[in-house]
């Protein structure tokens, strides 16, 4: 096969990255634009009525109010963003709670392995209990100095920057940390399962 | 949103070899590439192509197919994008014959092989992966279980105008007015909720691509026409500034 290269005839490229590092293999610096995506319809979420549960495998369940959201400890992160479909985008600022905040207050059982992060759309995606912890994810209601737009995910969305962009999930009203892995909307339809960026992990059969 | 559990999956990259080259409408260039032990797909599924530049610079975008499953070959429908990369090479450079690296068939959840009645509204490109599923239906002759709304400023900007006019795709232009086969005008304007509704009426699943514009449009005028949002599936493209 051809992962070593069919140079293509009288292709240049155009868009070589800046800072190489920065860009993971077969991605492309999207510049200012914020390329919009989803397999669903924009729900209306009021965040009257909205709320966030921590359930499944813990030691005591949580639900968050929007309020009761806010008023928990906020971080400001700043990180790149990187999408399946082969856009990134650099220097993202974020405002949001840390997820370990969520999950240190429900205390997963010593056998939780996995969390199913759910939407109000029903959009899932699943995520390795470690992919969540160690300051590596947050539930965030702001982006680039503003509030999250509903076509981006608003009012809340998960925000997992190390990870393509389909596991941040948009909407997001639930965490059930599980036992098991159990694959998510995407996961089921060919995408892979963990998706690491770095490592190129698009599609099912990706290393 | 719950999406098939199995079914065709991409494969690694493949090489394939252009076997002809045309511009059907204004902006876009129609590409049929030949692939070697293609996988099984469905309708509505996109492939991934990737350049190559000599000192191993790469850049790889996802173009839906407007070919079925069916037919020997693959068809891509390359919008030409403003300072594109990618669209760039395949508008201005490419030509018959040329070597592509492709992957494919990805995307398991904008698809339709029949399974229920739908209406598909899409817009500009995103009238390709509905193109696949009306090939498709005219192939199995169930023409009746697919209707399509197809919006596109002008007839010379509408991909496959000729086409899905022949198919009986609802057709509205929002930028020329236009008389159909029968003689009846249409004045230039997005589609209207009592022009759809007879196309959705029946229909148990509903199908929305195009930007993001578009799709929210659409989104409404689905929902004003008392479609359930969870029938819904969506594919958009474009970006908020």
């Amino acid at each position: 096969m051809t992962d070593d290269g069919l140079i293509t005839r009288g292709f240049t490229g155009r868009r070589r990255p800046a800072a190489p590092g920065q860009l993971p293999p077969g991605q492309y610096d999207v510049g200012d634009k914020w390329p919009v995506l989803s397999a669903e319809l924009t729900p209306s979420v009021r965040t009257e009525d909205w709320s966030l549960a921590v359930d499944g495998a813990v030691e005591t369940e949580q639900t968050w109010s929007w309020d009761g959201l806010r008023a928990l400890p906020a971080d400001s992160i700043v990180r790149d963003i990187h999408c399946v479909t082969t856009w990134s985008k650099f220097d993202m600022s974020f405002t949001g709670v840390s997820v370990d905040t969520l999950l240190d207050a429900a205390g997963p059982t010593s056998d939780a392995g996995y969390v199913i992060a759910h939407s109000a759309s029903g959009y899932t995606t699943n995520l390795p209990l470690a992919d969540l912890t160690g300051g590596k994810a947050w539930v965030v209601w702001q982006a680039q100095g503003k509030p999250l737009t509903p076509e981006h995910g608003g009012p809340v969305r998960l925000l997992v920057p190390h990870l393509y962009f389909w596991k941040s999930a948009k909407w997001i009203d639930r965490l059930e940390v599980a036992v098991q892995d159990r694959p998510g909307f995407w996961e089921n339809n060919g995408y892979h399962d963990r998706g690491d960026p770095w490592l190129e992990q698009r599609y099912v059969g990706d290393p | 949103m719950i999406g098939p559990t199995s079914g065709p999956g991409p494969t690694g990259w493949q090489v394939a070899a252009v076997t002809e080259i045309a511009r059907p409408a204004t902006g876009f260039v129609r590409i049929r590439l030949d692939v070697p032990d293609r996988q099984p797909g469905l309708p509505g599924q996109h492939y991934v192509v990737r350049l190559r530049a000599e000192d191993g610079y790469t850049a790889q975008r996802s173009y839906s197919l407007a070919s079925d499953p069916g037919d020997p070959q693959i068809e891509l429908l390359v919008e030409q994008m403003p300072d594109g990369e990618v669209s760039g090479h395949l508008h201005d450079v490419l030509q018959v014959g040329d070597l592509l690296e492709v992957r494919g068939p990805i995307g398991r959840w904008f698809t339709w092989t029949g399974e229920e009645p739908a209406v598909a509204m899409a817009g500009g490109s995103g009238l390709v992966p509905i193109i696949s599923m009306m090939r498709w239906a005219i192939r199995h002759d169930r023409q009746g279980d697919l209707r399509v709304v197809a919006v596109g400023r002008t007839w010379e900007q509408l991909p496959y105008a000729e086409e899905l006019a022949a198919y009986g795709a609802f057709i509205a232009l929002t930028q020329e007015n236009r008389i159909d086969a029968s003689g009846v005008e249409r004045v230039s304007a997005p589609p209207y909720p009592d022009e759809v509704a007879p196309l959705i009426d029946g229909t148990t699943r509903a199908y929305v691509c195009g930007s993001v514009g578009f799709v929210g449009y659409a989104s409404r005028l689905l929902g004003e026409s008392g479609v359930r949002a969870d029938s819904v599936r969506v594919e958009q493209f474009g970006a908020t500034g």
